[in-house]
C-alpha cells in the first residue's frame, strides 16, 4: 500500500498526487515512470513521475481523467492509498549541456516534461519551455515550468490564454526566427509529438519524444509496449520511454494504443454507474484480498 | 533431516507389481473444461494413490532419484504412500522439494524421474508426478507441518525474484537459520508460476499455499520492488545489510520473429497474452479491469512448440476461440512441451500444424490481424542443438485466417540487473555468468540461478539451481570463504 499524502487539482480533471514511496523517491531520475495498480481488480498503468523528494520519501504524479483507472485516481484524496506503485522504471532522460533546448509539454505532458526540463536547466542549458492546452483552465504547472526555464511560452487552442495556436506553432516560429536549437523534447499527445518530429526533421534538430504505449509489467517481460523505432521493435519500458522522434513510427503507436478502445469504453460506463460504491469499497479495504502479495513499502 | 523410519515393505511380489497398469489421472472431461479455466487434472484419491504406489519396484539403482534435478527421494516417499503414511511421504518430499504441489503438476516428469523408471522398459512408468501431487494436496488438506529450523545465524540473504528458483532457495535457506527476504517486481508472488502458467494447469491457490508455508517458516516477502531499479544490489548489500544476494529473476524479454506485421493489433507475445490472462485475470473482464482481445467466434494460432505455446493456445480456446492452431516449424517429435499437455491439447480440439512457420502477418484495413501467411517446412541436416533443422519448402506458402497470433518462440535476457550491477559478468547472450555448481557470479556474495543464467528452461531446473545456490550461500555464510 502506498499512501497518498497530498492532492491538488491542477485543472478540471487533472490531479497531482503526492505519494509516499521512499525507495522510488531515492532513485528517481528525470524521465522515469512508475506503474500503478489502484486496487485488487485494477489494471496496471504507467505514469511519468512528475517530481520526487528523496528526503521526504515522496514522489508526485499528475493524472488526467480519461479512462476508468485515471478517473478513479482522480477521485482519490490525501489519506487514501494506492495498492501498488512500482518504479522508477525506464531509462532516465539524457541530461547534458546541449546548449539551447526546447521543452514542449502538451496538456498533461507538461507534467511529464517537468523534471527533465528542470534537470536540463540545472545542467546549464538555455531552456525554452513551450506549454500548451486546449484552453486557459487546462493550462497546468505554468509557474513551476517558469521556474525551470529561461523563456516560457503558453499556447492555447482557443486563444483564451497566452498565444492562440498549438505548441508546434511556437516551435516553428523559433526555428523560422533563425534561433539555434540544439535539442527538442516533446511530451504530449501522439499527434503533437508527431508534429514536433515533422517540424524539426528537415532542420536536422535532434528531437526526443517520451512514448506512452499500453504497458503491463514495465520491466521488459511482456513486450506489450513494443514500438517501432527505425523499423525495429523496441520495448518502451526498458529501451525507452524516450526515443529519437525522427525514427518513431507514430501510426503504429496510435493504432496499438486504440486496441482496447471498446473494452475501455465498457469499463468506463460501468465505472460511472458504480463509481461511489466502488470507491467506498476501495476505501473500506474490503477489496484488498491481496491474493499472493507480500506488501511493498 | 529426519532419520529413515522403518517403512513396511511392499507386500506384492515384483511380478505382481509389474502386472498392474498405470492408474490414469482423473480429469475434467475435455468438452467441459475447454470452456473454463478450472484445473484439468483432478488428482488421485487415497485409494488410487496407494494402488499406484504399489507398482514401484524399489529398484536398487534409484535412477528416478538421481535424475531428479532437486534429488527427491522418490523410492522412499512412494513406499510411505504404499504403507498409507501420506503425511510421512509429504515430510520426505519436503526434505528436498519445498514446492511439491507445484512440481507435481508442472514438472516434465518424462524427462526426469519417470523417464528413467524401470517400469517404463516393460510398459508405463510409475506415476511419480501424480503421486507427488497427491501427497502435496493431502498435506495441504490436513494442514502443513513445518519442518524444523536451525538456530538463527544472524545472516541476511536477499532473494531477487519469487519464481521457482527463488522460492526453492528460500525454502532451503530458511531451514538453515538465515534471515531470508524475497523481492518481487510484480504485485503478486510466484513469478512465472503466476504470470506464466494458467489456472487450468496450476491453480493460484496452490501457489498461495506454498508461499504461505514459506511465510510460516519465516521467509519475508516484498512485492513491487524491481531490483536494479527500485534498489540496486549494491544498496541491498551495503545499506540494507544483506550478506548475500541470490539473483533469480527469470528469463525476461520475449523474442519476436522480425517478420512483417508483428505490430498488428492481435499479435501478442506469449508473455503478454498469458500475463493478461493469468496475472491480471483478463478472462474475468470487466470484473477485473485489464482487458484482452475478445476471441469469441474468432480463430487463434500460437507459434511455438513448448509448454508456453500450449498454455497460450489452450487459454485462447477457453477465451472462446473457434479454431485454435499450434504452428510449429519442426515435427511433433521435437516439440519440447510436456507429453501430458500435448495429449490434453489434442483432446480439447487444438489443431496441430507441424512443420509450418509464419512468414508474414497480414492486416485488415484497420490494422487488425486478418491472417498469417505460412510456409511448410521439411527437416534437413541437424543444427547446433542436434535437432534437424527445418527448411522451408519452396512454393508451399498458404494463408491461415486468424484474428490472434501468439508468439511463443522464446525469450532473451532481461538486462536490468546486469546493467545496474557493476562488475557482474555476463555471457555473450547477456545472461548472468554463474558457476554451474556453486551458482556464484563474478561478484562476491552474489549468486544467480534459473532462467537468468541458463535462458528459458523449466520450473524444476530452476528449482535445482535454487537448491544449489542455497547450499553454496550457506557455505559462504558459514565459512566466509569466497
Amino acid at each position: 500500500m502506498f499512501k497518498i499524502i497530498e492532492t491538488r487539482e491542477l485543472a478540471p480533471g487533472i490531479k497531482r498526487l503526492v505519494i509516499e514511496a521512499s525507495r522510488i523517491a531515492r532513485r528517481h531520475q528525470a524521465g522515469q515512470f512508475v506503474i500503478i495498480r489502484v486496487y485488487e481488480q485494477g489494471e496496471r498503468i504507467p505514469l511519468t513521475i512528475e517530481n520526487s523528494d528523496a528526503q521526504r520519501g515522496t514522489i508526485s504524479i499528475v493524472v488526467q481523467a480519461v479512462g476508468k483507472t485515471t478517473r478513479l485516481v482522480n477521485v482519490l484524496e490525501a489519506g487514501d492509498a494506492i495498492l501498488d506503485v512500482v518504479g522508477p522504471l525506464g531509462k532516465p532522460s539524457e541530461i547534458a549541456k546541449f546548449g539551447t533546448v526546447v521543452v514542449m509539454g502538451g496538456g498533461v505532458g507538461t507534467a511529464e516534461a517537468f523534471s527533465t526540463a528542470a534537470a536540463l536547466k540545472k545542467a546549464g542549458n538555455h531552456v525554452i519551455a513551450i506549454i500548451g492546452a486546449r484552453s486557459r483552465q487546462l493550462v497546468i504547472l505554468e509557474e513551476e515550468m517558469r521556474g525551470v526555464s529561461d523563456e516560457l511560452y503558453v499556447m492555447t487552442d482557443d486563444g483564451s490564454y497566452g498565444e492562440k495556436g498549438v505548441v508546434t506553432d511556437k516551435l516553428r516560429d523559433c526555428i523560422a526566427g533563425g534561433r539555434r536549437i540544439d535539442l527538442v523534447l516533446a511530451v504530449g499527445p501522439i499527434p503533437m509529438m508527431k508534429a514536433a518530429a515533422d517540424a524539426t526533421r528537415n532542420e536536422g534538430i535532434r528531437t526526443i519524444v517520451s512514448l506512452n504505449p499500453i504497458m503491463i509489467d514495465g520491466t521488459g517481460m511482456c513486450g506489450g509496449c513494443r514500438v517501432l523505432v527505425n523499423g525495429e521493435s523496441k520495448f518502451a519500458c526498458v529501451d525507452g520511454p524516450e526515443f529519437d522522434a525522427h525514427q518513431v513510427n507514430f501510426e503504429v503507436l496510435t493504432q496499438r494504443n486504440s486496441m482496447y478502445r471498446d473494452e475501455e469504453k465498457k469499463a468506463m460506463e460501468e465505472f460511472e454507474s458504480e463509481r461511489e460504491e466502488l470507491i467506498e469499497r476501495i476505501r473500506s479495504g474490503e477489496m484488498r484480498e491481496c491474493v499472493l502479495a507480500g506488501g511493498g513499502k | 533431516m529426519s532419520e529413515a523410519v522403518p517403512i513396511s515393505p511392499n507386500p506384492l511380489p515384483l511380478r505382481e507389481r509389474m502386472k498392474i497398469a498405470r492408474h490414469a489421472m482423473p480429469e475434467q472431461p475435455s468438452e467441459e473444461r475447454k470452456a473454463n479455466f478450472s484445473e484439468v487434472n483432478l488428482g488421485y484419491s487415497e485409494e488410487l494413490a496407494r494402488q499406484e504406489a504399489l507398482r514401484c519396484l524399489d529398484c536398487e539403482k534409484k535412477t528416478c532419484m538421481t535424475h531428479c534435478p532437486v534429488g527427491v527421494k522418490v523410492g522412499e516417499f512412494v513406499r510411505l504412500i504404499a504403507a498409507g503414511d501420506f503425511a510421512g511421504a509429504a515430510t520426505k518430499i519436503r526434505e528436498d522439494n519445498g514446492l511439491p504441489g507445484i512440481t507435481g503438476r508442472v514438472c516434465p516428469q518424462e524427462d526426469h524421474c519417470e523417464g528413467f523408471c524401470v517400469l517404463k522398459k516393460k510398459g508405463e512408468s510409475l506415476g511419480i508426478g501424480y503421486l507427488e501431487r497427491f501427497v502435496a494436496d493431502y498435506e495441504q488438506k490436513m494442514g502443513l507441518r513445518h519442518l524444523s529450523k536451525a538456530a538463527p545465524t544472524g545472516r541476511k540473504v536477499a532473494i531477487v525474484g519469487s519464481g521457482p528458483a527463488g522460492l526453492s532457495a528460500a525454502n532451503d535457506l530458511i531451514q538453515k537459520g538465515h534471515q531470508v527476504r524475497v523481492f518481487e517486481a510484480l504485485h503478486e508472488l510466484g513469478g512465472v508460476l503466476v504470470y506464466g502458467i494458467p489456472e487450468f494447469r496450476l491453480p493460484k491457490h496452490i501457489i498461495r499455499e506454498q508461499i504461505d508455508y514459506l511465510r510460516g517458516m519465516g521467509v519475508e516477502f516484498e512485492t513491487d520492488v524491481v531490483v536494479g531499479k527500485t534498489i540496486s544490489i549494491d544498496e541491498l548489500m551495503e545499506e540494507e545489510g544483506y550478506d548475500a544476494v541470490f539473483v533469480a529473476t527469470g528469463a525476461g524479454l520475449p523474442q519476436f520473429m522480425k517478420i512483417p506485421g508483428e505490430h498488428l493489433m492481435g499479435v501478442y507475445s506469449a508473455n503478454e497474452f498469458l500475463t493478461r490472462i493469468n496475472l491480471m485475470r483478463a478472462y474475468e473482464f470487466p470484473r477485473y479491469d485489464q482487458p484482452i482481445f475478445d476471441l469469441r467466434g474468432k480463430d487463434a494460432a500460437v507459434i511455438g512448440g513448448g509448454n508456453t505455446a500450449l498454455d497460450s493456445i489452450r487459454s485462447a480456446l477457453r477465451l472462446g476461440a473457434r479454431k485454435a492452431y499450434v504452428i510449429y516449424r519442426r515435427s511433433e517429435a521435437e516439440m519440447p512441451a510436456r507429453a501430458e499437455e500435448v495429449k490434453h491439447a489434442k483432446q480439447e480440439g487444438i489443431e496441430f500444424q507441424m512443420l509450418t512457420a509464419p512468414v508474414e502477418f497480414l492486416p485488415d484495413n484497420k490494422g487488425w490481424l486478418r491472417a498469417m501467411r505460412c510456409v511448410r517446412m521439411e527437416l534437413g541436416q541437424p543444427d547446433a542443438s542436434g535437432r534437424r533443422r527445418p527448411v522451408p519448402i519452396p512454393g508451399s506458402e498458404f494463408e491461415l485466417p486468424v484474428a490472434v497470433a501468439v508468439l511463443a518462440i522464446g525469450t532473451s535476457a532481461n538486462p536490468i540487473i546486469q546493467s545496474t550491477t557493476p562488475g557482474l559478468a555476463t555471457d555473450k547472450r547477456g545472461y548472468i555468468a554463474a558457476d554451474e555448481q556453486s551458482q556464484r557470479t563474478s561478484r562476491k556474495g552474489v549468486f544467480a540461478g534459473g532462467d537468468i543464467v541458463t535462458g528459458s528452461a523449466t520450473v524444476i531446473l530452476a528449482m535445482g539451481a535454487g537448491r544449489r545456490a542455497a547450499k553454496s550461500i550457506h557455505e559462504y555464510l558459514t565459512t566466509g570463504v569466497w
